[in-house]
């Protein structure tokens, strides 16, 4: 198993020196990190867009090479890009940037360091599908390199399709294919009804293709080097590679002697099946959060023999998600980190499901009350009926993402959740670990 | 051939009509929303299953074929 | 009074019942969507009322129409009842009360279709509902001159502010109904004001 060292940190914490790889990796970020690629870098790098000629030509090598869906959702890309391709009429192609998820920033970097991959994907598949519209979602404040890498090819002749690029608001709903396409419309960034789903019925009715930025670099690569080159890593369900955002506390020695909040977050591009141990130091770690907010709390001691593929994580109830891996430090408190994640997704419902919008707030009370000094004996089983109450009853996966991460946490912190009730707390830092944004959602143009 | 019983979570609103006309295929949370069974709806129902898609005000229930 | 016949009074009296239930099918309907109970009742019985209600509003209407028609004494053609204005009698008045009996078959039908129809098209003619029933009233007020004192005029004069009241009790309810994107933070602020302190207050080691 290979994993190509850190790429890029990005708050500094840590250096990133150039090191030439035999392991195949990295794929898709630079080659020297920390140094995006420019059109001419990258056309030298890996060479011309290799533009099938027609639609559904390339779809044969994305099947081949066995490509899942890097946003999150992990759906073979072949099959959907075969559902909108046997479409009639009008088709439409969206390359999914808004990472809505505050732990990741893979897409971000990937937007930043090659763009030029992202874009290229988008051609391709747009052309497999027959698509006539192309969009970028993004999150504002897009990066220069985005737009500059766009002009340059437009320059170049490079791209069949025009892209549009379109504003996501910042919500952590925001990147959902049905809320995205709502969106593209001119509507609110909320989810719609599911059936029809947007691969049938999407922007202005017609079928849509919604694929994230990073599934649309990997495309790329196929389409140049082949599904058999594609495969030389991963596993035989799982191929390729993936990024991963990696949140650690650097260990100085021993425990107190790095500065108390400090916090490392990385991308690293490893290879599918890395065994999670490579990736974070299990020294003073307690608990690691697998996914994002959507995802699952593990126990350290679970750590040393899982590996970063979904067939493994599964046999304990997780998943590889948006790439997220958190390693909590051992002193921090991990009802804490749980209890601010809630009140930040409850916060961050669409408001449009009764379930959701009523059992999402009453769970981040309740997770507050057990990460505060003593709870009722009642909150525990309120929270338990509250999240079998919400699951499966919103129109998206929030409710379910939600329950999920909440679920996980109740048991990993099963022992601090007994602490608490008895008015200690185990943590010795009160720094919060995990990302989250200030503010929150209040009138419809925060949606917008 | 039978079918099921679904809700469009977003436009219902928790009027309750469902949950008096088939309760036994439809029960209310504490906040007023329905909860459906997720089995397919027996014969012997349909045509109450059909009364009760009618009678929602928020045109919420949907009945969908198998 | 002479020349008055059986139709004539039929007509009259018809259309006193037709004003009287189109008054409660309004008010049921702002019941329907404001989730209210009448009480002892079930909630399906709301709904059910309003819609029952409307549709024997619409079979007085037209025993309403047909004895106006079938009258000798004046001459009414039968297609003045949906076209506005046909009529050389009374051609305001009249008129007035096929624009209102228009505005219910458009109702009527699309609430019997609604399940096929689009949801924002069927809720746009069913607001509707709140010009057919002043365009009725002063149909009613200005064709007859029985509502126009007497017992009858108090009548359409209570049926008037029933309607105003409810009216106005609709839109005052819309206006304190939170927008969807304040609805979170309204729910938040109810259960978990203070949930990132809450977390490690005083908490001792």
């Amino acid at each position: 198993m290979t994993m190509a060292p850190a790429n890029e940190t990005v708050d500094e914490a840590t250096g990133g020196a150039a090191r030439p790889y035999a392991s195949g990796l990295p794929r898709l970020l630079p080659l020297v990190p920390g140094v995006p690629e420019d059109l001419r870098a990258h056309l030298a790098r890996h060479g011309r867009l290799p533009y099938r000629g027609g639609p559904g030509l390339l779809i044969g090598s994305v099947e081949e090479a066995g490509l899942t869906g890097r946003g999150g959702a992990a759906f073979l890309v072949s099959r959907k890009l075969a559902i909108v391709a046997r479409a009639r009429g009008r088709k439409v192609i969206v390359a999914n940037g808004a990472e809505s998820e505050p732990a990741s920033h893979k897409d971000a970097l990937l937007l930043r360091a090659a763009p030029n991959l992202v874009l290229d994907g988008l051609q391709l598949a747009a052309e497999a599908i027959g698509a006539r519209e192309a969009y970028l979602y993004l999150h504002p404040g897009v990066s220069p390199e985005i737009l500059r890498a766009l002009n340059q090819r437009e320059a170049a002749g490079l791209d069949w399709l025009g892209v549009t690029i379109v504003e996501a608001p910042p919500r952590f709903l925001a990147g959902q294919e049905s809320a995205l396409v709502n969106r593209l419309g001119g509507g609110p960034a909320v989810p719609t009804f599911v059936p029809p789903r947007v691969s049938e019925r999407g922007l202005g009715g017609a079928p849509t293709l919604v694929q994230n930025v990073e599934t649309l670099a990997h495309l790329a690569l196929i389409a140049r080097y082949g599904p058999r080159w594609f495969r030389a890593l991963g596993t035989a369900q799982e191929p390729g590679s993936m990024l991963t955002t990696v949140h650690t506390q650097p260990s100085g020695g021993s425990a107190g002697s790095s500065p108390p909040g400090q916090h490392n977050t990385q991308i690293i591009e490893a290879e599918i099946g890395t065994p999670l141990r490579a990736l974070i130091h299990q020294d003073n770690v307690q608990a690691v959060l697998i996914g994002g907010f959507h995802g699952t709390w593990l126990p350290i001691t679970t750590i040393g023999t899982l590996t970063l593929d979904n067939e493994a994580l599964k046999t304990h109830g997780a998943a590889l998600g948006a790439g997220v891996i958190a390693a909590l430090p051992a002193d921090r408190c991990g009802l804490a980190e749980a209890a601010r994640v809630v009140r930040y997704l409850a916060a961050e419902s669409a408001g449009q499901c009764g379930p959701c919008l009523n059992g999402l707030p009453r769970m981040a009370a309740a997770l507050a009350e057990l990460a505060g000094r003593g709870h009722r004996r009642q909150t525990r089983t309120d929270l338990e009926r509250w999240a079998g109450l919400v699951t499966g009853r919103g129109a998206c996966n929030h409710p379910d993402g939600t329950v999920r991460f909440v679920r996980s946490a109740l048991t990993v912190f099963a022992p601090e959740i007994s602490l608490h009730a008895r008015g200690l707390c185990s943590a010795t830092n009160r720094t919060p670990f995990l990302p989250l944004p200030g503010g929150m959602p209040m009138t419809e143009d925060d949606w917008t | 051939m039978a079918d099921t019983l679904r809700v469009n979570p977003i436009n219902c609103s928790g009027h309750g009509v469902c949950a008096e006309l088939l309760p036994e295929l439809v029960t209310l949370d504490e906040w007023g929303y329905p909860i459906i069974a997720n089995s397919p709806v027996p014969p012997a129902l349909d045509l109450e299953a059909r009364r009760a898609v009618a009678a929602c005000p928020a045109l919420a229930l949907k009945l969908l074929r198998a | 009074m002479s020349g008055t016949t059986a139709f004539w009074y039929a007509s009259r009296a018809t259309g006193v019942v037709a004003l009287l239930l189109l008054t409660a099918v309004l008010v049921l309907g702002i019941l329907v969507n404001r989730q209210g109970r009448l009480p002892g009742l079930p909630r399906f019985a709301v709904t059910s009322l309003h819609r029952n209600i409307s549709l024997l509003a619409v079979a007085f209407i037209t025993v309403h129409v047909l004895t106006a028609v079938l009258d000798t004494f004046v001459s009414i053609p039968l297609l003045s009842s949906v076209i506005p204005f046909a009529s050389g009698y009374e051609r305001l008045w009249l008129g007035l009360g096929a624009i209102s009996f228009d505005l219910m078959l458009a109702m009527i039908i699309t609430s019997l279709v609604r399940g096929r129809l689009n949801r924002i098209l069927w809720r746009a003619i069913h607001l509707l509902a709140y010009l057919c029933w002043p365009v009725a009233f002063a149909h009613s007020i200005g064709s007859s001159k029985d509502l126009q004192h007497g017992w009858l005029l108090d009548l359409s004069i209570a049926c008037a502010l029933i309607v105003a009241a409810a009216a106005l009790w609709r839109l005052a309810s819309a206006a304190r109904q939170l927008p969807r994107a304040a609805r979170v933070a309204a729910i938040l602020a109810q259960h978990a004001p203070h949930a990132t302190r809450q977390a490690h207050e005083r908490i001792s080691r």
